[in-house]
């Protein structure tokens, strides 16, 4: 029986041999040292899984009904000593386990620059990490190389034994950027910014993809992550930089429109400042960061406007509308400082002068309410509806 | 104005697979309902169950809910599987983005929310209170409430089967994904009130079976002599009534985002997507130990009884059921690590959840020395145990090593992840819940279930079970991802083809396991159990007629020792034959099932924006709450001529059975 047994496991062994365990058998230091806690934990764990599984199947088979050898206590329910055992010996394992996820966590956070490239191989002092921003869109991968001015969609690169830190943010859902080989995942969040740190220590190309879902496109939303020698690397950059493409806001608008299945695009040039627009929802002209909101509520916020002063989205992502007992989206155009006010308040009653054409920004004079501010001579909603030409917010398109 | 955004495109008559379904569902009603009014049922359903306040019967019906709802999220189990199984090498599979993501949604809530709830809460309702010795629960009325909102949240879900469509967010419907910038359509608005009116259900009988045990239980049980099964039930009562509010809570904020466009979870306004995770996990982890716990109650009681012992460390099980009901709040945060918390945060969290791993240990480890020296009788609830306590373990392994962060970064969102909690849950809550359909079902019905076409489905689930997710560890280590609809490496393929066949195994086991419950139904004559006992039972339940009288107990047993019935037993308890006074009962009542279907009326009008309908329904509801205070006839009298006649009854065939 054991015979035909384990002729019948051979072929699922093969199978298992076949296969591409990138999770215990990752290219990046990072994803190794991760898998050693993976398999550090199993085998402790194994440790007190075994045994109870082995004594489940024994005493199964030894106090059977059937067997009358057996020795049968119906009243015997307490043993002190086998309490002990029974709550001290998992106690133990976990002790081991909690000391070594303290450990591991702290060394393994992801916010935590690379002390090694490798085992024994510590960063050396001069090496600069390789800075890449990446934004999740909907659903595509961008890759900013900020030391480089360069971008790509859906590909990325990074020299071998260089650390690479990663700053993380997304257009909209929530996603999460994981490459198996290089290390562990971290979320992508719209307004936030997560970081990551990792290195990439064998040449080779290697799937990255979210690992989080995030709507229609999600399962397309792969990309490769290719690990290249120096010379590699510096290949591959100048290819970016030959592409026609400027990636500016405008044209980051387009790309964030949903999509699905992109193909690999090459920027020559980025924006320097998009990321960061991207990461504080101000892309579109005109619109207040949401860093310049924070730091304006810092100092005592700018009262009832204060609420409609940033844009939802730019596009239209299926049929896409406000809640339906919400107000009319609406934002201000501009913040103006205390003098200007004053000095409006002085030409009070000049009527309002109609409102440049959208998407053109800073300068127009509107006064808003602010923290001990008089209220300027327009009500709030007034103004709004001056701000806005029709029933929407402005297009960028 | 009439119809809210209700038009004839809600109706997915562009998709065949839902029109086949739709016409099966109708044809399948259509003979239900013609069937019951050629019977002539009607009238005996509506005063005998649907109105009933009995608790036995309304755990019955919660039973029936479950099952019925099994089948549904099983069938988006194995299209599932069978989507993930074909799409490889260019192919889409046969399921849509639209239509995919929707069906692992609603296979999660479905589940979760109206498969293992509603059984987990139908078993403690029929079982508490035998086994504590009461006559019904706290508060009857609510009880029968409870279960029809609960059915209500259900009939939601179903009804988006075919007006409209569900959520395609996953099964926690994470925002901005479920706000409405990128939700508009009524999915997301399904699920919130599915949720809410069950949730209601959920938490009043939450309130209801934490009464009961603290109130109602016999004279001489104290705490420390409960039954296991009614300890654990306890503590996840009180979970459900710490926990359930914040869920209610959480998704009442989405809806205001999604209705009057607050900014608690969006991105911009200073909303927060990330208090939504937080909160609704706050819940939702105290949720899987709702779920759990019951579970290992009933195993106590089969390990117990079918090794003819005394549980091994009945104090530590207690006290192992009470840690784990307070650590379950302090371990939320391990379900998102990867979402940027300090290592700090993520280490407490991390070890926290290892720690809930020790009374979980100590747990397997007391049914373990039950086990020993006792003289264990393979009946199907103790192959079910067994089954459990080795399935379990591993499920609760690879639970401890996703606890680990660093771990967890590589592992989260896999399929690892997904044949991780399938593994506890499946192994965990399902193969208790049948080890306790199976164990009480005599006590119900009055007859075994077959043991033939039981073991049939045991060995189908169990070896399906394996089959369906091992291939999913692997192919989590593989670093393949979960809600994947399209897969671009073939060498991937035959993993996913083993997991569907899994899957059909699965598929044979509820088939036989529903061929079972005919079986046994045709043959009731030869399954036959008149003892009131059929397993030597040592527990309160099985101390009074199978099944038991509408009154339970004509005498309040008075109760020695925590195996109470088998210590009645040694002492050679004699049943009273005389004595017998009126017993004083709760009267039937549709309330329940009128402000449940109400309830279900203002859902859809909300979901649909027809808001002369939520209006009116909420009318009607404030309208029967206040008229049900007047009703005067709440309770009643069974006279004890027909108390008499019952237990006179019960002697006749315990002289019968000892004959």
């Amino acid at each position: 029986m054991s015979r035909f047994r384990i002729i019948a496991v051979l072929p699922l062994l093969a199978l298992l041999g076949g296969c591409n365990f990138v999770v215990l058998a990752p290219a990046g230091d990072v994803a190794a040292q991760q898998r050693d806690l993976v398999v550090i934990s199993t085998i402790l764990m194994l440790l007190i899984i075994i045994p109870v599984m082995a004594l489940t199947v024994f005493f199964a088979w030894r106090y059977r009904h059937s067997n009358k050898e057996a020795r049968y206590e119906p009243d015997w329910d307490h043993s002190t000593g086998l309490e002990l055992v029974i709550w001290s010996a998992p106690l133990l394992i976990i002790i081991c386990l909690g000391a070594l996820t303290w450990m591991g966590t702290h060394l393994l956070d992801p916010y935590r620059q690379l002390g090694r490239i490798a085992a024994g191989r510590p960063v050396p002092q001069t090496a600069k990490p390789l800075e890449v921003n990446v934004v999740a869109l909907d659903w595509k991968w961008l890759f900013i190389y900020p030391e480089y001015g360069v971008a790509t969609v859906n590909e990325l690169a990074a020299p071998v034994d260089r650390p690479i830190s990663f700053r993380i943010t997304s257009s909209s859902v929530m996603n999460s950027f994981y490459v198996p080989a290089l290390a562990g995942q971290i979320y992508a969040m719209a307004g936030m910014q997560t970081r990551l740190h990792g290195v990439i220590n064998r040449p080779g190309r290697y799937q990255g993809f979210s690992a989080n879902y995030s709507g229609a496109g999600f399962s397309g939303m792969r990309f490769a992550f290719h690990g290249l020698t120096d010379a590699d690397f510096d290949g591959w950059i100048a290819q970016a930089k030959a592409a026609d493409g400027a990636l500016d806001r405008a044209t980051y608008l387009q790309l964030e429109r949903p999509s699905e299945n992109d193909p690999v695009r090459r920027y020559a040039n980025v924006d320097p400042k998009l990321f960061n627009a991207i990461l504080n929802m101000c892309v579109e002209p005109g619109k207040m960061c949401m860093n310049e909101m924070a730091a304006v509520d810092a100092k005592g916020g700018l009262g009832l406007a204060g609420i409609a002063n940033t844009l939802p989205l730019s596009y239209e992502k299926y049929a896409r509308r406000g809640a339906v007992f919400g107000a009319e989206p609406s934002y201000v155009l501009s913040v103006c400082t205390i003098e200007e006010a004053a000095a409006m308040q002085a030409r009070a009653p000049a009527p309002m002068t109609p409102v440049p054409p959208k998407g053109t920004s800073t300068s127009t004079s509107t006064a808003i309410r602010g923290a001990g501010l008089p209220l300027p001579d327009l009500s709030l909603r007034r103004l709004d509806s001056l701000l806005l030409s029709g029933p929407g917010r402005p297009s960028n398109s | 104005m009439i119809f809210g955004r209700l038009t004839l495109e809600s109706f997915p008559l562009h998709e065949p697979i839902l029109l086949v379904t739709f016409a099966a569902v109708v044809l399948g009603g259509i003979g239900v309902v013609g069937a019951l009014t050629y019977f002539r049922l009607w009238g005996y359903l509506w005063r005998e169950w649907f109105t009933s306040v009995d608790h036995k019967k309304i755990g019955i019906m919660y039973m029936v809910l479950g099952l019925v709802m099994l089948l549904r999220g099983f069938a988006d189990a194995i299209m599932m599987r069978l989507q993930q199984a074909m799409a490889f090498n260019g192919s889409e599979g046969y399921l849509t983005a639209h239509h995919y993501d929707q069906v692992f949604t609603a296979h999660g809530v479905i589940m979760i929310f109206f498969v293992a709830m509603p059984m987990v809460t139908g078993l403690m309702n029929f079982v508490v209170p035998l086994q504590i010795g009461a006559r019904d629960v706290s508060f009857p009325f609510l009880n029968n409430f409870s279960f029809w909102m609960t059915t209500a949240g259900a009939v939601l879900v179903m009804m988006s089967l075919f007006v409209g469509e569900f959520a395609r967010t996953g099964w926690l419907a994470y925002p901005p994904l479920s706000g409405i910038g990128y939700s508009p359509d009524v999915g997301v608005d399904y699920y919130i009130w599915a949720l809410q009116v069950a949730g209601i259900g959920t938490l009043l009988s939450g309130i209801n079976l934490v009464c009961t045990i603290v109130k109602m239980r016999a004279p001489g049980m104290t705490m420390m002599k409960m039954p296991v099964f009614t300890w654990t039930s306890l503590c996840t009562n009180v979970l459900i009534v710490a926990a359930f509010p914040v869920l209610t809570a959480v998704l009442a904020l989405l809806s205001l985002d999604r209705y009057v466009g607050t900014n608690f979870f969006t991105n911009d306004f200073g909303g927060s997507p990330m208090m939504y995770v937080n909160l609704i996990w706050i819940w939702g982890h105290p949720e899987v130990y709702i779920l759990i716990l019951p579970a290992f109650g009933i195993f106590s009681e089969v390990t117990s009884t079918f090794s003819g012992k005394r549980l091994f460390g009945y104090t530590s099980m207690v006290y192992a059921t009470v840690v784990i009901t307070i650590l379950s709040y302090l371990v939320w945060l391990h379900h998102f690590f990867t979402m940027g918390s300090g290592a700090s945060v993520n280490s407490f969290f991390g070890i926290t959840t290892m720690i809930i791993s020790i009374p979980t240990g100590a747990k397997i480890f007391n049914w373990l020395f039950t086990m020993y020296r006792g003289r264990i009788r393979f009946e199907l609830p103790m192959m079910w145990t067994l089954a459990f306590m080795l399935t379990f373990t591993v499920g609760g392994m690879t639970g401890v090593l996703l606890a680990v962060p660093p771990a967890d970064f590589v592992l989260h969102n896999s399929l690892f992840l997904v044949a991780h909690f399938h593994n506890v849950i499946i192994g965990g809550v399902l193969f208790g819940l049948f080890a306790g359909i199976v164990y009480w079902w005599p006590k119900a019905f009055g007859f075994k279930l077959d043991p033939f076409w039981g073991k049939l489905s045991f060995w189908f689930w169990v070896v399906g079970f394996w089959f369906a997710f091992m291939p999913l560890y692997i192919l989590g280590l593989m670093g393949v991802t979960r809600r994947m609809r399209v897969f671009d490496d073939p060498s991937l393929q035959i993993w996913f083809v083993i997991a569907g066949f899994g899957a059909v195994l699965i598929l044979l086991g509820i088939v036989s396991f529903l061929v079972q419950i005919g079986v046994s139904i045709l043959r009731r004559d030869k399954l036959r159990e008149t003892t009131g006992d059929p397993w030597d039972g040592r527990t309160l339940e099985w101390a009074t007629a199978s099944p038991p009288p509408v009154y339970n107990f004509a005498f309040t047993p008075v109760i020695h020792d925590n195996d109470a019935w088998a210590d009645m037993k040694r002492r050679g308890y004699q049943r009273p034959l005389d004595g017998y006074r009126p017993i004083h009962m709760p009267s039937n009542t549709p309330t329940g099932i009128i402000l449940a279907g109400l309830s279900m009326a203002v859902a859809f009008g909300l979901i649909w924006y027809m808001w002369w309908l939520a209006a009116l329904g909420f009318v009607a509801l404030l309208v029967v709450t206040i008229a049900h205070t007047f009703n005067y006839h709440r309770d009643f009298h069974i006279p004890v001529e027909e108390v008499v006649r019952t237990e006179a009854e019960r002697t006749r065939l315990l002289a019968g059975a000892g004959a």
